[in-house]
């Protein structure tokens, strides 16, 4: 497995705040990455580094072999490097169609616009959004924006994908349905590296995970470890053995 | 060309014919005179809609671009004699290079503070040229009656000069309706919903902005030489008349942002109204306060404009009406 995007070193600081600190990892392709961590860890600052929305203040970071640091989020969305938000942007007065055919139109295969219309069609049938294409964004639920967010990131046909709590705000059903989408997406060839708060949900999907706490990066490893590791026990409950407390059945 | 295939290309045409047929037929002036008025208005609410309705930056100073495209054509067909359509073509040029140097100077600036702005350089512009002293300074220029010898006098100038006019205003609204299909446009309303998200999904935000807001100064730059042509005089104070651009943001308002057919509308009628209000002798000058009741009425009752009123009661008029 060859290294799809590699972050060295890489510090951000707003004014006197670290947000993200030396933070080193790197994401194979083909792989399904998760970041976890505490309120204000630093996971979306970390993914404003990653694609270039922020500048960093130290380190670099290499996607394809490619140096991207310094770079910004139109270009290296042409490299393959997609993402969604946190707190969704829908353009809302046009259509569910249009939304996303600017993903096509202007990702990485830069498609003219009655080819990206293909292609924004597919996709949106792919996300569970195809019957409704012609209406307004603004019309959609926090769910369906949430897909939105990804139909749009999809429609660049990006190499990695950088989903933002895409779970987030959802009832359990519609928690299964992206859960099993996200499977699909890498299924597909589509690398993921996902910022998630249900522990469940990104336990079962990522194929290794990336603890932050306070800016640092506090662990790394496969899910089964990552959960066991008492800094991050500590990080997230306070007490380093409350697992044991919590899970001892006598 | 897509654009041929749209029905409301069409509808343009008609519109330019209908401007040509009646003040040629019977060779009315007066009439000539009124459209000429409502012909350049659809042409500047045209292309302000490109800023405002389509990539949503107010530019207050939209009128600068039509001021200094005057003064170019004056100045070349008084002092170089040059011929009244290459004076006017290098005008627009001239000035869509000028204006993709302001663009990149004030499009960092995002919301009130490119509004501001553009005020701004409609100031500088303003007083650069009142003390521009090749352009007369506030004195402003003067074309000869023999500047109107090569197309024939000057009633022959002055019917040639409409119907150059009315031809910019068919290919003011043909560019709104072709960049409305575009790719480009495409980016554009991505950009005016949400700059942001634009930009993640791969738009070159500062590329488009800079190149639109130099593409919405090139037709006023060229109706501003051929009206200034026809007028035979220019000076600074009737070049850059604020007023004017603020009322241009009035039309589309009133007419519909980001619509083809909202912007011609919207300028038609208020130049229309405004004509009248201005020569009526109970009413002069009361054109402003009557705008200003309108643009109330239509933004609280209908914010889409009349154009999107029309859709509404319409709807299938949306894919013929853009």
């Amino acid at each position: 497995m060859s290294a799809l995007l590699e972050v060295h070193g890489v510090s951000k600081r707003f004014g006197g705040l670290l947000a993200v600190s030396d933070v080193t990892f790197s994401l194979a392709e083909g792989e399904i990455l998760g970041l976890i961590g505490p309120n204000g860890a630093g996971k979306t600052t970390l993914f404003n580094v990653v694609n270039t929305v922020y500048r960093a203040d130290g380190g670099n970071i290499t996607f394809l072999g490619r140096d991207i640091t310094g770079s910004s989020p139109d270009k290296v969305v042409h490299l393959g490097l997609a993402r969604t938000h946190q707190i969704v942007k829908p353009l809302n007065d046009l259509t569910l169609l249009d939304n996303v055919t600017v993903g096509a139109c202007f990702g990485h295969d830069y498609l003219d616009l009655k080819a990206a219309r293909t292609v924004a069609l597919d996709v949106l049938k792919q996300v569970g959004l195809g019957e409704r294409v012609n209406t307004p964004a603004r019309s959609l639920t926090i769910a369906g924006k949430k897909r939105l967010e990804v139909a749009r990131a999809l429609a660049a046909k990006p190499k990695l994908l950088l989903l933002d709590e895409v779970l987030a705000g959802l009832n359990p059903t519609e928690v299964a349905q992206m859960i099993d989408l996200v499977r699909k997406i890498r299924d597909s060839g589509v690398s993921v590296f996902m910022i998630e708060h249900l522990m469940q949900a990104i336990m079962s999907l990522s194929d290794r995970i990336v603890v932050l706490n306070l800016g640092r990066k506090l662990a790394e490893g496969r899910p089964e470890e990552v959960v066991h590791n008492p800094d991050v026990v500590e990080a997230y409950l306070g007490f380093p053995d409350i697992v044991d407390k919590l899970t001892r059945t006598d | 060309m897509m654009i041929l295939r749209h029905p409301f290309f069409y509808i343009i045409l008609l519109i330019a014919a209908v401007f040509i047929y009646f003040p040629v037929h019977g060779d009315n002036v007066s009439l000539r005179e009124d459209l000429i008025l409502v012909a350049v208005a659809i042409i500047l609410a045209s292309n302000l809609n490109l800023m405002i309705g389509y990539t949503g930056y107010v530019n207050f100073g939209h009128i600068v671009f039509y001021g200094l495209g005057g003064y170019v054509g004056i100045y070349l067909v008084s002092v170089h004699n040059w011929r009244l359509v290459p004076a006017a073509l290098v005008a627009g040029v001239a000035v869509s290079l000028c204006a993709l140097l302001f663009g990149l100077l004030i499009l960092r600036l995002r919301g009130a503070y490119f509004a501001l702005a553009t005020i701004g350089i409609l100031q500088a512009v303003q007083a650069f040229v009142s003390n521009f002293g090749p352009w007369e300074r506030s004195t402003g220029m003067y074309l000869p009656m023999t500047a109107y010898q090569p197309l024939g006098g000057a009633t022959r100038a002055l019917w040639i000069t409409y119907y150059l006019i009315i031809g910019v205003m068919a290919l003011s609204m043909m560019l709104s309706l072709a960049i409305k299909n575009s790719k480009f446009g495409l980016g554009l309303f991505a950009i005016r919903e949400d700059e942001d998200a634009a930009v993640v999904l791969g738009v070159n935000a500062t590329v488009y902005k800079a190149i639109v807001y130099s593409v919405s100064a090139f037709l006023p730059a060229v109706a501003g030489a051929l009206m200034f042509y026809k007028n035979a005089m220019i000076d600074p104070s009737i070049a850059f008349e604020f007023m004017l651009s603020l009322e241009g943001i009035v039309m589309l308002m009133l007419g519909g942002q980001g619509a083809v057919m909202g912007a011609a509308l919207g300028a038609g009628l208020y130049e229309r109204l405004r004509s009248y209000l201005l020569t009526s002798p109970t009413l002069s000058n009361f054109h402003l306060v009557i705008a200003g009741g309108l643009l109330l009425l239509v933004v609280l009752f209908s914010p889409g404009g009349l154009i999107g009123w029309f859709y509404r009661l319409v709807p299938s008029a949306r894919k013929v009406i853009e």
